[in-house]
């Protein structure tokens, strides 16, 4: 499917979430209000002739000191692919400054549940519902969002304790079947 | 059976040494490297223990990943404060004596990863014996570093080559 007949398609059920949608490198990206993003995701996925199978990637992005105005400080682009039919998307929001928050979509891509924790981690843009969401990249006790732009890129943090893992371990453990007896 | 008197002019069995001499010269001869691989440097360890560089010449091949067998901490690679803790329990569990190696720019100074999250040279946490110019160094370069660190176990008196002192890092909580 092309990516004008892949726009109609979307169009066609959910109009009034889009707020915009053009074509950049031959790539598709349709921008839509933050409160849908569960709906249309779970559109694409379903939908028989969309089909996007994969996630291919969540990225946040810091526009504070991009030299055009966007609609909201922070921007999540959910990158899709369709393995069946082969095409593409981008889903693109726009979040405010204060108080970034969205939907988790981490019951819908298993992949998305790390994925979300690192936009957390490294920008500070909290999911809804997620099951985990504490940091990934940086170390529990480190303070701040070291991917804002607002965020002095050679800060140090003095962190002096190893990080303990085994509250997910122990959780991944469980769903095995398997419990731990400590002590 | 009968008592074998003493005749200096017979080639005696024994040699005299001092006792710290002996140590030293077995513990140099059979240093048990511990590497600490973080990132490309660690492969570059690797060929040096393989057999075009060969660090067993050296006596140095029992390469050990258990840090209360080894004596030799060989730290290849970035360090990030987030690993930084771990790497110091686990120079504290290494039984003394011990000796560390700084190998590459990324575990010496922090290399050009001037950020957040890398330490800017492993001497904020633990000592220093010899440092490895580089990115990534020559397995010679490594050897060499092998071989100061031998100079040292056999002369102990002598000083360490003087260690650049790091200003203590700013932290800003
Ligand atoms: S010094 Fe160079 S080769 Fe060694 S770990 Fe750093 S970047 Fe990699």
């Amino acid at each position: 499917m092309d990516n004008q007949s892949l726009l109609e398609h979307i169009k066609t059920k959910h109009l009034s979430e889009i707020i915009d949608a053009y074509e950049e490198y031959q790539y598709l990206n349709v921008i839509i209000k933050p409160e849908f993003i569960r709906n249309i995701i779970s559109y694409l996925r379903d939908d028989p002739n969309l089909k996007f199978e994969m996630l291919v990637d969540l990225v946040s992005i810091d526009y504070s000191k991009y030299p055009e105005k966007k609609l909201g400080r922070f921007g999540l682009v959910y990158h899709m692919k369709s393995l069946t039919h082969n095409h593409r998307v981008a889903i693109r929001v726009f979040l405010p400054e204060e108080n970034p928050e969205i939907d988790s979509i981490h019951d819908l891509y298993k992949n998305a549940n790390w994925l979300e924790r690192e936009a957390w981690d490294q920008m500070g843009i909290r999911f809804r519902n997620h099951p985990n969401l504490k940091r990934i990249l940086n170390h529990k006790d480190f303070v701040g969002h070291p991917l804002r732009k607002d965020y002095p890129i050679d800060r140090r943090q003095w962190l002096s304790e190893p990080d303990d893992l085994m509250d997910e371990m122990e959780k991944r453990l469980k769903e095995k079947g398997i419990i731990l007896r400590r002590g | 059976m009968g008592v074998k008197t003493y005749n200096p002019n017979e080639q005696l069995p024994y040699i005299t040494t001092r006792r710290e001499a002996v140590l030293a010269w077995g513990r140099k001869n059979s240093l048990w490297p511990m590497p600490f691989g973080t990132a490309c440097c660690a492969i570059e360890f690797m060929g040096v223990v393989s057999s075009v560089f060969d660090i067993s010449r050296f006596g140095a091949e029992l390469v050990r990943f258990s840090p209360r067998q080894s004596d030799l901490l060989i730290v290849a690679g970035t360090i990030t404060y987030k690993m930084a803790p771990i790497l110091k329990q686990i120079y504290d569990q290494m039984s003394e004596p011990k000796w560390v190696i700084s190998m590459g720019v990324c575990a010496s100074s922090g290399g050009f990863y001037n950020n957040y999250c890398t330490m800017q040279g492993i001497d904020h946490i633990i000592p220093v014996d010899v440092y490895i110019a580089g990115c990534p160094p020559r397995p010679e370069a490594i050897l060499d570093a092998v071989m100061k660190i031998q100079e040292k176990i056999e002369n102990p008196k002598t000083k360490p080559p003087a260690q650049f002192k790091v200003k203590e890092p700013k932290f800003d909580y």
